[in-house]
């Protein structure tokens, strides 16, 4: 079974939530939609205060290169324009909306039926995912339509699609496969006709047997899209080793996907791609997973953005449990935890992760015993535990000449590190002060 | 309702700790251990008991009263310590109080005026025995006789069984013709220092921590493999002169090197191919200081040279990137 | 016999060689330098703190000679004194500096800023700031992980765990500015020290809407600008909802002390200005001298 070339580790699996059919989450009162929640520039609001806005509306439209544009998810008035702290208490600009009724825009396809034709040219996809501001669902949100516009020197060559989910406990690819099985491949067909490759390649761990199975099946009503079962080990879902697990090739330091002929796309994506070409439905939602090991259910939910993690919290579970350490959005690899229950979702948000205080709470950091732990599980074949050193004693550029930058931030050093060692926290600082040097330098 | 807990990412962590990490070489050590008290009786019992007693207090008292730091005698490395050095002295009523010295000098010279646990650049146990070796090489190199029956410390107990001499001893003063059988070598029937006797039940722990992933097989394999080899080519040089390589790896202390203190994770190489350099070196000094040194053994000395390398080794042989 | 005068003629012989070979190679290899760097090094502090923004003592010295004179050049951590020596060495006047202290302005104690979450990573200020806001929840309030205070040179700079904040030990400092440069959120900034060591500042710099700074800190600086109003001299200027006091114009005076709803402006080395019947503030006021920068701020921003 296929897998990539080095390091990585099995952290537990805790797929709990992957029996928990997706249901609707219903509509808040009001809800704040960030004008970032993108790789990249703020979206510019074109709405003013005391406007009435529709479903799938342009409130926030791109005008920066790196930007994508936003869309209400909500029908309402618009209450104020105004910055808002995202989850993570960082002030960002936001539209205020108070939400009433749940009124659509009149050209979005509603009806359950499946379009499977597609009539448009290359060009037209990749400029329609740009009006629906479809970006990235695996995590990094960069805007698709940019990673669609292939340079004219570059060629793609494979289409690879990320299903792997390789992070315990998220269960919302899994659950998109089960159910959307033939919307995700319309989705890949596009996209592949959007890139003009022979092949599209899905990778899904081999721990989802059922989605595989499903997929398969789907897959082979479809041309030139396979699937491919991969062996479980993280961060196989992350881009440079899905490449290599598939393809074998290895994108070299410091370039993008497609200098090896690769584009990667999340399965998630897929799907969005299917409802904004094919329903003209702009990405306004995305399917979230609530799950925990102490929480009473597990939900998967189809969640419109803008909704704050307290709304989302108290529709699912009630109240968080007493002995909740912390709330993490996203995998508990990489993952973000949350410091601002009062912050809104946005278009990356993948799941809403309840930890223990037992699991959350970091234990006291001992003397590096050079066990090489770090090292073995490093994914990119870099040596964590000298980076710790170098840069706890500031020597940046030597930890630069050390391959830094290749750090993926997948985590699998602190995860193995038996001294706990904050070795991640670390590299991240070290990267940063390092980017920093580089840009003093150029100018 | 507690206060959120904020950190960067992985929230989640292996079961991993350097306790359990220690505490299961303490375990793989075990087998070494009853075997050494079958042989040489209440003795091997009691300097074991002395030296991981001593090596535990004199790290707390060293954390309690000069570095004034929170104890970490918990975490079980200097149980370790005190272990490999009881394997690294012989069985005789006087090392009962001597190894005492030893563990003073393995905890407070060979560990603890580094930094402690993971800043040592020598492996502490081999500190100790070296120190000993120079400082008192009769009291260390008067070997008992193992026990006749397995039981000998139940019928003679802490008396010494009769004096005699190592394997190693042996061929240096009388010639290769002194060597005896290879399956007493194996099971341990000879003497020689506490835990280095029998490469039975060595190998039987070394096993239980490769299966537990403390160790790799880089070491153990590239040290005994080079020793074998480099001792294959002399005897079949000259059969008269020097030892058969089955005997060469199975006598002294390259098995119990080569399996537990070779591999010591803080003082050897974290590569792969750096292991792998190590252990050649390891295997390779071994030989050539007990063919041509003074000394009949030469594990401990060769793998504190290639301790000293390590930094180098570490230096010189990077993991493979996976971006070139 | 013999040998020993062997010996002695042998070695007399190679070391005569040695002297010539010697000799020449330190003729062909003489570096010419200035003796006045040395002499100009040997007056510079030499803790190579970096404060002027050279590499070192030695990069410093060679910069004076170089240039002849001080212009534009000044060892902040030797102060004055230093610089007249220097100036003496070099031929040359001592630029006028007013002596600088470094100044922490921000107030986010555990009681003014209380903790909305708890920081469970590396202890390092500039990874926290690029995680989030901090325990406070103000993204500019200080995160009290001792950056600056690893960044002294001259032990003047300590967290103190009681307010989560650091403390300057204004004899010790002697305004280097490399806390300045350690504090990702420029919470620290060079004043003049002032007279008598007398100084008001904001200790604040959160630039959110008043309502927000408010929420996350109760001392917060809210952008009133009622302070501004009351100075005399035109020294406040609030911008982005923050206040700050130019210490060139600043008299001291003291009226935007008591005008600030928050407290966010801070006076400190000033005597106790209320006579109060206690007996304590009393003795402060008798020996002023002797009150440390702390209590008197306590004192002064309770009145």
């Amino acid at each position: 079974m296929k897998t990539f070339a080095m390091g990585g580790v099995h952290p537990e699996e805790n797929k709990i939530s992957t029996a928990a059919a997706i249901e609707e989450f219903p509509l808040p009162k009001t809800a704040v939609i960030l004008m970032n929640q993108h790789l990249g520039a703020p979206a510019t609001p074109c709405v003013a205060k005391g406007d009435k806005v529709k479903v799938g509306q342009l409130i926030g439209k791109a005008e920066a290169f790196m930007c994508a544009n936003i869309h209400s998810p909500f029908s309402g008035t618009v209450a104020k324009i105004d910055t808002c702290k995202d989850a993570f208490g960082l002030a960002k600009p936001a539209i205020y909306i108070n939400i009433e009724g749940d009124e659509w825009e009149e050209s979005i396809d509603r009806t359950p039926d499946i379009k499977r034709q597609c009539d448009l040219e290359p060009k037209q996809i990749v400029e329609k995912l740009k009006e629906m501001g479809v970006v990235g669902l695996g995590g990094a949100t960069f805007p698709t339509h940019i990673k669609y516009s292939i340079a004219p020197d570059k060629k793609a060559e494979y289409l690879i699609i990320n299903a792997v989910e390789c992070e315990p406990y998220l269960t919302s690819d899994h659950r998109v496969m089960m159910e959307h099985a033939e919307e995700i491949c319309i989705g890949v067909s596009i996209l592949r006709k959007a890139l003009g490759v022979p092949n599209a390649y899905i990778g899904i761990e081999n721990n989802k047997p059922e989605p595989i199975a499903v997929m398969k099946a789907m897959a082979a009503k479809f041309e030139g899209i396979i699937v491919e079962p991969l062996k479980v080990k993280y961060p196989q879902g992350a881009e440079k080793q899905l490449i290599n697990a598939i393809t074998g090739r290895r994108v070299p330091s410091g370039k993008l996907p497609i200098d090896v002929g690769c584009v990667v796309s999340n399965v998630g994506t897929s799907y969005a791609v299917y409802e904004a070409i094919q329903k003209n439905k702009p990405l306004i939602e995305n399917i979230l997973t609530v799950t925990g090991k102490k929480l009473a259910a597990q939900h998967n939910y189809h969640v419109r953005f803008g909704i704050t993690y307290n709304d989302i919290i108290a529709h699912a579970i009630g109240t968080l449990p007493e002995t909740t350490g912390k709330v993490i959005s996203g995998g508990p690899m990489m993952g973000k935890a949350v410091s601002n229950l009062d912050g809104p979702t946005t278009k990356g948000a993948s799941s809403v992760l309840v930890i223990d205080e037992s699991e959350a709470t970091r234990a006291t950091e001992s003397n590096c015993i050079r066990c090489g732990k770090c090292m073995n599980a490093c994914p990119m074949g870099l040596e964590p535990y000298l980076f710790s050193a170098l840069v706890k004693n500031r020597r940046i550029e030597e930890a630069g000449q050390h391959n830094i930058l290749d750090c993926i931030e997948c985590g699998c050093c602190f995860f193995s590190c038996p001294a706990n060692k904050p070795l991640l926290d670390e590299i991240r600082l070290g990267k940063n002060l390092y980017r920093g040097i580089l840009m003093a330098k150029k100018k | 309702m507690k206060l959120l807990n904020v950190s960067g990412s992985p929230h989640v962590h292996s079961d991993e700790s350097t306790k359990k990490i220690m505490w299961r070489v303490n375990l793989a050590l075990v087998p070494t251990l009853i075997v050494a008290i079958a042989f040489f009786g209440l003795n091997a019992l009691l300097i074991s008991l002395v030296s991981v007693a001593s090596c535990v207090l004199f790290q707390w008292l060293i954390e309690k009263f000069i570095l004034k730091t929170p104890s970490t005698v918990c975490d079980g490395s200097a149980v370790v310590t005190g272990l490999l050095l009881a394997f690294n002295v012989p069985a005789t009523r006087e090392m009962i109080w001597l190894v005492i010295i030893a563990a003073l000098v393995a905890i407070a010279i060979g560990k603890m005026s580094f930094g402690g646990l993971g800043k040592n650049p020598f492996n502490p146990a081999l500190v100790g025995r070296v120190f000993m070796l120079i400082s008192f090489p009769v009291q260390m190199t008067t070997w008992p006789k193992p026990g006749e029956n397995l039981f000998s410390m139940v019928s003679q107990p802490t008396t010494d069984a009769t004096t005699g001499a190592t394997p190693l001893g042996l061929i240096k003063e009388n010639g290769v013709q002194a060597a005896g059988q290879v399956w007493d070598y194996f099971v341990g029937n000879i003497g020689g220092s506490l835990g280095e006797v029998s490469a039975l039940a060595i190998l039987i722990g070394a096993i239980y921590l490769l299966c537990r992933r403390i160790i790799s097989w880089h070491i153990p394999v590239s040290f005994i493999g080079t020793a074998f080899i480099f001792s294959g080519i002399l005897w079949l040089c000259d059969k008269t002169a020097f030892v058969d390589p089955l005997t060469t790896i199975l006598t002294g202390g390259i098995m119990l090197g080569a399996c537990f203190m070779a591999t010591d994770m803080v003082t050897s190489p974290m590569t792969k191919a750096g292991q792998l350099v190590f252990g050649f070196g390891c295997g390779l000094l071994t030989i050539i200081i007990r063919n041509w040194g003074n000394y009949p053994e030469g594990v401990s000395f060769a793998i504190l040279l290639m301790n000293a390398l390590t930094p180098l080794l570490n230096r010189w042989f990077k993991p493979k990137r996976f971006a070139n | 016999m013999t040998e020993i005068w062997s010996a002695v003629l042998v070695l007399s012989i190679t070391g005569a060689i040695f002297a010539v070979v010697l000799y020449f190679v330190a003729q062909k290899f003489k570096v010419v330098e200035d003796p006045l760097i040395d002499e100009v090094a040997e007056v510079l502090p030499g803790a190579n703190c970096g404060g002027c923004g050279k590499a070192g003592c030695r990069a410093m010295a060679e910069a004076f000679v170089k240039q002849g004179n001080m212009d534009g050049l000044s060892c902040p951590a030797g102060g004055a004194e230093v610089a007249k020596k220097v100036a003496a060495l070099l031929g040359c006047t001592p630029e006028e500096s007013e002596p600088k202290v470094a100044v922490v302005r921000c107030n986010g104690t555990c009681t003014n800023a209380s903790a909305k979450t708890h920081y469970d990573g590396l202890q390092d200020c500039a990874f926290a700031n690029s995680l989030y806001t901090g325990e406070s929840g103000c993204a500019f309030g200080c995160l009290g992980l001792g950056n600056c205070a690893r960044a002294c040179q001259f032990d003047a700079l300590s967290v103190d765990p009681e307010t989560g904040l650091p403390v300057v030990d204004e004899e010790k400092c002697v305004a280097c500015g490399a806390c300045v440069k350690a504090c990702p959120r420029g919470i620290i900034e060079l004043r003049n020290k002032g007279m008598k060591n007398r100084r008001v500042f904001v200790a604040c710099r959160n630039k959110e809407k008043g309502a927000d700074a408010r929420k996350s800190c109760s001392a917060a600086c809210i952008g009133c600008g009622k302070c501004a109003k009351t100075c005399p001299f035109g020294a406040i200027t609030v911008e982005n909802n923050l206040a700050y006091i130019d210490f060139n114009v600043c008299k001291l005076c003291r009226k935007c002390v008591a005008e600030c709803p928050t407290g966010a402006i801070h006076a400190v080395n000033f005597p106790p200005k209320v006579e109060r019947p206690a007996a304590t503030p009393a003795a402060d006021a008798a020996k002023p001298e002797a009150v440390t920068a702390e209590t008197t701020t306590n004192n002064t921003t309770q009145a």
